[in-house]
């Protein structure tokens, strides 16, 4: 049973089996024919968007697709490092200081369950529709969750080792760069990753509405011209990518938190 | 290994204030008191506490759980202030942490993203010293707390002794010339505490620091320490004080003569009175 249950691989038996249903609900119309299209003719369109000659073809979005990757993946990447770039060092300050925390930490938890897409439209009236639109909403959505768990692993540090630093010399610049800063680390890491989460998601609504191009600008124009496939497609394609991104974040962390990993293992 | 030319003679006079030299790291309690505020009531831990430990005396404080000896400690380290009374050390007050008093903690709060080398040198690298004044101490003390190949591993590889002496060593590295050691070997096993009280005899042997030893350990505190004081149950008070005139160099096999099984009982029976006065007024 256990050499057995090995080999399987279980991690492919649900999509596969998701698969063949989806696949079998099309062929066997049990869904309303025509709306939804078979992981066939997904995998077809998809495809063509990625590989067809550009304009040649009866498809608009042939060979389009590696630019809309390249237009979508650099406004998250450019949102979440806005985010990141300010989050990491506000969290560290409020979870620090108290005067911060009591100045800022109140607007943080306001403006917080206000959702994206809610801003949607304060975006577009400031920013146009322009990718500058896009970057506010990715780099607010992602600065949250980074702010917060900044904070929350600053304010986490042992006390015992804040007093051996003291003891040791360190003055305040020094206790946050060599305690408080790797103490919160493996926070601060677990705030990126639910960052780079948000920012695919608020980089697709973004380019629905915000701004004409990137796999948003795809999925909406598809459903406009009712194009399910290629809206199915580019589900596959933000799921990948945010999968991706979140490895090369989980695949750092571990690098860096290597005496992490060591303790848990002791 | 030199004599010591006084036996750690102790009186209990009361502490002349000021008048310590500035260069001698005295540690001075003048009518030192510490009140909690815990759950709107006011907790005294430490009650008019006068104690004096001479330069290079290795002095322990011995108590029940919850006396507060540790909250002496750390304002003695500057991580408390007392509510009353004045805490000095070589003359000036105390008045925040300082690497020229080295604590030593009961967990060893390494930090656990430094190697042990690392650790160690985080307190010249703060000071600013340059690797040429530092790189030979911290090649001598790996040796003298038989560190040496573990240089490069993280402290969650370390043994509890082996992170224990990793704390002592990052202290010792400072050249401090008050040692401050919270039940240090608390949380170890009997067998590797034997092995640290000889390392921390032959490394005071060798520099006489001025030490304040907390511990609730009978028998460390007799084997270490030039004298004992033992603390009342809460508020904490010091009951007595006794000098431990055991000669010097010692050894762990000195645990097992009639004289110091002797001063044990003695200091027993100062420990059992004050844990049955704190049993009958919890009852009362």
């Amino acid at each position: 049973m256990s050499v057995i249950s090995q080999r399987v691989p279980w991690f492919a038996v649900l999509p596969l089996g998701l698969l063949a249903l989806w696949h079998v609900a099309v062929t066997q119309q049990w869904t309303p024919p025509g709306i939804i299209p078979s992981p066939a003719q997904v995998a077809e369109s998809w495809y063509t968007w990625i590989f067809g000659a550009p304009g040649k073809s009866l498809s608009p979005y042939s060979g389009t697709w590696v630019s809309n990757v390249l237009y979508s993946t650099r406004r998250v990447l450019q949102g979440f490092l806005i985010a990141a770039a300010i989050g990491i060092p506000l969290g560290l300050f409020i979870g620090w200081n108290r005067l911060v925390a009591n100045l800022v930490d109140p607007s943080i938890q306001l403006f917080r369950p206000v959702p994206i897409t809610a801003w949607l439209p304060f975006s577009i009236a400031v920013f146009g529709i322009y990718d500058a639109s896009a970057l506010f909403l990715i780099g607010l959505g992602a600065f949250y969750p980074i702010v917060l768990n900044t904070t929350h692993g600053v304010r986490d540090t042992n006390l015992l080792l804040l007093r051996a630093a003291r003891m040791l010399g360190a003055g305040q610049a020094t206790i946050l760069r060599k305690v408080v800063f790797p103490s919160a680390l493996p926070s601060i890491l677990t705030g990126l990753r639910l960052g780079i989460g948000v920012a695919w998601t608020a980089v697709i609504v973004a380019e629905m509405i915000a701004v004409k191009s990137g796999l948003g600008y795809v999925l909406w124009d598809a459903y406009y011209v009712s194009r399910m496939d290629i809206c199915v497609a580019t589900m596959f394609s933000v799921g990948m990518l945010g999968f991706l991104s979140d490895r090369v974040i989980y695949v750092f962390s571990r690098l860096v938190l290597r005496w992490r990993t060591l303790e848990a293992h002791a | 290994m030199p004599e010591r030319t006084e036996p750690g003679r102790v009186s209990l006079r009361p502490p002349t204030v000021d008048s310590g030299h500035a260069d001698h790291a005295t540690i001075r309690l003048h009518d030192v008191w510490k009140e909690f505020v815990k759950r709107g009531g006011r907790v005294e831990a430490l009650q008019a506490i006068d104690f004096v430990v001479e330069p290079n005396e290795f002095a322990a404080i011995l108590g029940p759980s919850g006396c507060g000896k540790s909250t002496l400690l750390n304002m003695v380290a500057g991580f408390d202030r007392p509510t009353r009374g004045r805490v000095l050390v070589a003359g000036e007050p105390v008045e925040a942490p300082d690497p020229r008093r080295g604590v030593v903690f009961q967990e060893p709060a390494l930090f656990p993203w430094y190697t042990v080398l690392d650790n160690i040198t985080f307190g010249p690298k703060t000071l600013g010293q340059s690797p040429s004044v530092y790189r030979p101490k911290v090649e001598t003390l790996l040796e003298q707390v038989g560190l040496q190949g573990f240089e490069g591993h993280y402290p969650a590889e370390l043994s509890g002794g082996m992170k224990q002496r990793v704390g002592i060593a990052r202290v010792l590295v400072m050249e401090p010339r008050v040692l401050l050691m919270d039940e240090p070997f608390g949380s170890l096993d009997a067998q590797t505490r034997s092995l640290m009280h000889e390392l921390l005899l032959s490394v005071w042997e060798r520099h006489h620091q001025t030490v304040l030893f907390i511990t609730h350990d009978i028998e460390e505190a007799l084997l270490l320490a030039d004298s004992v004081s033992v603390m009342t149950a809460r508020p904490g008070r010091i009951k007595e004080r006794l000098a431990v005139e055991f000669p010097r160099p010692r050894s762990v096999e000195l645990t097992t003569s009639p004289l110091f099984n002797e001063l044990k009982r003695e200091v027993l029976a100062l420990i059992r009175e004050e844990s049955r006065r704190a049993a009958t007024e919890k009852r009362a």
